[in-house]
């Protein structure tokens, strides 16, 4: 057994405890064994120190949104890259969807998943299972089957669900184990051939769009849907302006909804595409200041309910060519905390939201089947996140972790950086400036 | 033939002024780069009246024209101005199956490097596709059209043409006619042509109009929409009509072509709108009796064949310009 | 050191009457000449020794302008690459007794690729060369018939050429450069 370990003199954000205030933390046996305000000393004197000083200790983050890749695409990533990834980005709990191939839409491939994230993961994984076999929208997926071998949600992402009558049913039939059908909100129709936004960047470029409507539709049909079945309907990725509305509203109704956004949708615009980086191809694309402001507000007035990465790992070659020809997706892991820390630098969010964002709100969509995740309560899993607000850093993609160095930010200069992951009272990452004394 | 106005001589340094070292689209030149040009334009002209055409200024340079998608023209024309400067000249045809994913561009644009060119002329079916080489090659990248998104050199040639005959382009009306959301030369013509000072109409039917140009979306104070052709020609001192490109547009976006040509063919009686002296411009291939009645394609305001040679006067300025651009 | 006039106003004029002459006397038929100066002041230079002709011959003598800019051999970098000018001689050069007129005569290149472009246009029956300064350092096997003045220099000095045409004034003047612009 190792020792325990005292995490000491941080500042230390729980907002699902309400705290926020300098103190330690004691770790022992993978849970919190103690948590101390103030200058309070532990109640254990046989332990490691983590000296905190100056740096935020706060619940391990939880990723509702990823793609691990595995299995079938082990080129662009794996359980073993991807956990090592998220750990570095502090999050100690990934959700991963389910098109992998062969995709998770029965019980071996989630416990081959399973099994994998047990030998290889550093970090706890939990896995969506599909919403459709095959992910081909056509007949439903062995949700019961799913449901028991541990999937927290369902979702065809990457596709919408577009056929609606197998929506009403996913969302009616999975009301049965209470777990949340995730649904990615695309109009194909309206989307075929798009590359990016659609507006006057896309007509600069030559490149075909993608409008806000494409989203909103669908957006709108779903929620018709859950207030139809009373199903609880998670909307994926989160991007324009008018289903930020649309949400809100379908809240006011009582409608059982939840949201999410991603960094990037909250941090970058369409601007990002001029030159063609085709690391910046992401669907749902990246839009206007307008709806980045849109979202920020949903974010603060909770219409918007947790912040998920999408981190959807590519290689190289895969987005080396044309723009055209390059798929979707920005490796999100490793940049989440710090890009988002930029919303909380020039004070659009406080670090107290945007902590629940990433903790306590996505614990509560997935239920707590799973434990007690995204709080340092004592005795909940020693999933602990520490990071330093304001340190100043250039992303290198050499230095990740993920096989997907796919990201717009390669170069950027962030303010605010994770120095420790905890998972399960085990320091899973640590940046080398951090040391662990014995006391 | 005209020939252009005495150039003065008291211009800054070409360094002052010049900033590519890649040609890929007009939205980045400024007035002054567009007049460079020009200017060298107007002595490469010089050079094709000529009895011997040609000159030694790019002696021992390599000019390779890498085109993913047939045009003969605008190959031939590339390949012309690269000759009559002393250029060395080759061609690599891609069939167009090679463009489908799995080939890889940027190997291909490698290679073209290790062969030793100095300046790839490259067409593409994909929007950005020029912008890789900047990324992955040392030689000049000059873009002879990429999807949808730019034809710079077309665009030049085409305003070079205007002001041959219309002197400063300022405050004068340029229709364009056609489908503009999918032409790569409508787009470099609004940039450059706004650029110069010209009031830009654009006349397509709603569905053919790329976002965020007309409607609530406008964003471009010199440019404005028209879908009536014959109120868009009112006046005009230049009209461009574009190409009707059938095998690009997906269904949908027209009910039919009779009702394209009965609504937007550009012919002698709405041409009657525009000043008597307008000038009709067109990028080439034509159809006629599409997008535009032969009796204007072949009329006496037409510069169709103007703007052919005059291609070829331009390529070589821009050859020229290029071969001794700064190194980004 | 420093700046020092070589050839004032009156000097310029003098030595521009005297190459007039010369001209006159190596070229019998004078009808067949054609004056043909090199941007930027060859040209002007070229009007005035046309225009001394002229008044010594009584007789109207063809003036050209020539850019050699797409014939040189050192361009591959736009820091040394003149604007292209125009090139316009308002005859056929063919069977014509050409005098080529610049203001510094130096390595020779510039001669050279002069006398390509020429011979692009056709084929002339001789070509001469007039320069106001010949400043020695030949490169190429090159001399002119008729010179202003010869004047001795070091690569580490600058002839600057003013003329009233482009420059407001006529002087010429001998500069020293730092040795790193050599060449220019």
């Amino acid at each position: 057994m190792t020792k325990p370990l005292l995490i000491k003199d941080g500042r230390i954000i729980d907002p699902g405890q309400k705290i926020d205030e300098v103190g330690s933390l004691l770790v022992a046996e993978g849970k919190i064994s103690w948590l101390g305000k103030g200058k309070a000393g532990p109640p254990q004197a046989d332990c490691d120190v983590l000296n905190a000083q100056g740096l935020i200790v706060c619940p391990g983050f939880i990723d509702l949104h990823c793609h691990l890749r595995q299995p079938g695409y082990e080129d662009k990533e794996t359980i073993a890259s991807g956990t090592r990834a998220a750990a570095r980005g502090g999050f100690t709990t990934v959700c991963c969807m389910p098109n992998t191939n062969p995709p998770l839409d029965n019980q071996t491939t989630v416990e081959y998943v399973k099994s994998r994230a047990a030998s290889e993961g550093v970090v706890r994984v939990l896995p969506i299972g599909c919403i459709s076999k095959g992910r081909k929208g056509e007949e439903l997926a062995e949700m019961g089957d799913l449901a028991a071998s541990g999937v927290i949600a369902f979702s065809d992402d990457g596709k919408p669900a577009l056929n609606s009558y197998i929506m009403r049913q996913a969302l009616d039939y999975s009301r049965a184990f209470d777990l949340v059908i995730i649904d990615h909100c695309e109009d194909t129709a309206l989307t075929e051939g798009g590359q990016m936004n659609e507006g006057i960047i896309s007509t600069r470029l030559g490149l075909r769009g993608m409008p806000n409507a494409a989203e909103d539709i669908i957006v709108a049909r779903d929620l018709a849907l859950a207030q139809l079945t009373g199903g609880r309907l998670h909307i994926a990725h989160t991007s324009t302006e008018g289903a930020v509305e649309l949400i809100r509203r379908a809240k006011e109704k009582g409608i059982k909804v939840t949201a999410e956004a991603t960094p990037h949708h909250l941090t970058l615009t369409e601007e990002r595409l001029i030159g063609y980086d085709t690391n910046a191809k992401v669907y749902p694309p990246l839009r206007t200041e307008r709806d980045v402001q849109a979202l920020i507000q949903g974010i603060k007035d909770n219409t918007i309910d947790i912040i998920a990465t999408d981190h959807a790992p590519h290689t190289e070659a895969d987005k080396l060519c044309e723009f055209a020809f390059a798929p979707f997706g920005i490796s999100g892991f490793e940049t989440a905390l710090a890009s988002l820390m930029g919303l909380v630098h020039n004070e659009q969010l406080t670090l107290s939201t945007l902590i629940a964002k990433l903790t306590g709100k996505p614990a509560k969509i997935i239920g707590d089947k799973q434990g007690r995740l995204g709080t340092l309560a004592v005795g909940a899993p020693a999933d602990v996140t520490i990071f330093d607000p304001s340190l100043e850093w250039t992303v290198d993609t050499k230095d990740f972790a993920s096989k997907g160095r796919n990201t717009p930010l390669s170069g950027e200069k962030l303010k605010g950086r994770v120095m420790a992951t905890l998972y399960q009272g085990k320091l899973v990452y640590k940046d080398d400036s951090i040391k662990v004394k014995e006391r | 033939m005209r020939t252009g106005q005495q150039i003065k001589t008291v211009a800054p340094k070409p360094t002052e002024i010049w900033r590519h070292h890649h040609i890929l689209d007009i939205d980045d030149f400024s007035r002054e780069e567009i007049e460079f040009v020009f200017q060298t334009t107007r002595a490469m002209k010089e050079v094709l009246s000529r009895p011997i055409k040609r000159v030694p200024a790019l002696r021992g340079k390599t000019l390779i024209t890498l085109f993913y998608e047939p045009s003969t023209r605008t190959r031939l024309s590339f390949e012309l101005a690269a000759k009559n400067l002393g250029a060395d000249a080759a061609s690599l045809s891609a069939p167009a199956s090679s463009v489908a994913k799995g080939e890889s561009l940027v190997d291909t644009l490698s290679t073209l490097q290790a062969l030793g060119a100095d300046i790839v002329v490259m067409r593409h079916p994909q929007s950005g596709a020029p912008y890789i080489a900047t990324k992955y090659m040392e030689a000049s990248m000059v873009n002879a059209g990429d999807g949808w998104h730019a034809h710079p050199t077309q665009a030049l040639l085409d305003i070079y043409t205007i002001q041959e005959h219309k002197g400063d382009l300022k405050g004068l009306k340029v229709v364009i006619v056609g489908d503009i959301m999918h032409s790569r030369v409508a787009r470099s013509n609004i940039w450059g042509l706004t650029t110069m000072g010209a009031e830009v109409t654009l006349c397509c039917p709603p569905t053919l109009l790329p976002t965020g140009l007309g409607g609530q979306h406008r964003q471009l104070p010199q440019v404005s929409i028209e879908h009536d052709i014959e109120r868009a020609l009112d006046g005009a001192d230049a009209v461009m009509a574009l190409r009707l490109q059938l095998e690009r547009q997906r269904s949908g976006l027209l009910p039919s072509t009779r009702e394209y040509i009965q609504l937007y063919q550009l012919n002698q009686t709405r041409l009657a709108r525009a000043k008597p002296d307008a000038l009709v411009l067109h990028p080439g291939p034509v159809n006629e009796g599409v997008e535009i009645a032969s009796a204007v394609a072949h009329g006496p305001q037409s510069v169709i064949n103007e703007q052919v040679t005059n291609g070829v006067a331009v390529r070589m300025a821009l050859l020229y310009i290029l071969a001794g651009s700064p190194k980004q | 050191m420093s700046r020092k006039v070589i050839m004032t106003q009156d000097d310029i004029k003098r030595t521009l009457a005297r190459i007039a002459h010369e001209i006159i006397e190596r070229n019998k038929v004078i009808e067949n000449l054609l004056l043909v100066g090199m941007h930027t002041r060859g040209v002007p230079l070229a009007k005035r020794l046309a225009a001394n002709i002229e008044d010594f011959a009584k007789l109207k003598i063809a003036v050209g302008a020539l850019d050699i800019s797409l014939y040189r051999d050192d361009l591959s970098s736009l820091e040394l690459k003149p604007t292209v000018k125009s090139t316009d001689i308002p005859t056929s050069v063919d069977g014509k007794s050409i005098v080529l007129v610049d203001d510094v005569l130096y390595t020779g290149r510039s001669i050279r690729a002069a006398m390509d472009a020429l011979i692009d246009l056709g084929r002339p029956r001789s070509i001469q060369l007039a320069v106001l300064i010949d400043r020695g350092h030949r490169e190429l096997p090159i001399r002119a018939d008729y010179v202003g003045k010869n004047m001795p220099s070091s690569r580490h000095e600058e002839i600057q050429v003013q003329l009233k045409e482009s420059d407001g004034l006529d002087e010429v003047a001998i500069i020293p450069v730092p040795s790193d612009r050599e060449g220019q």
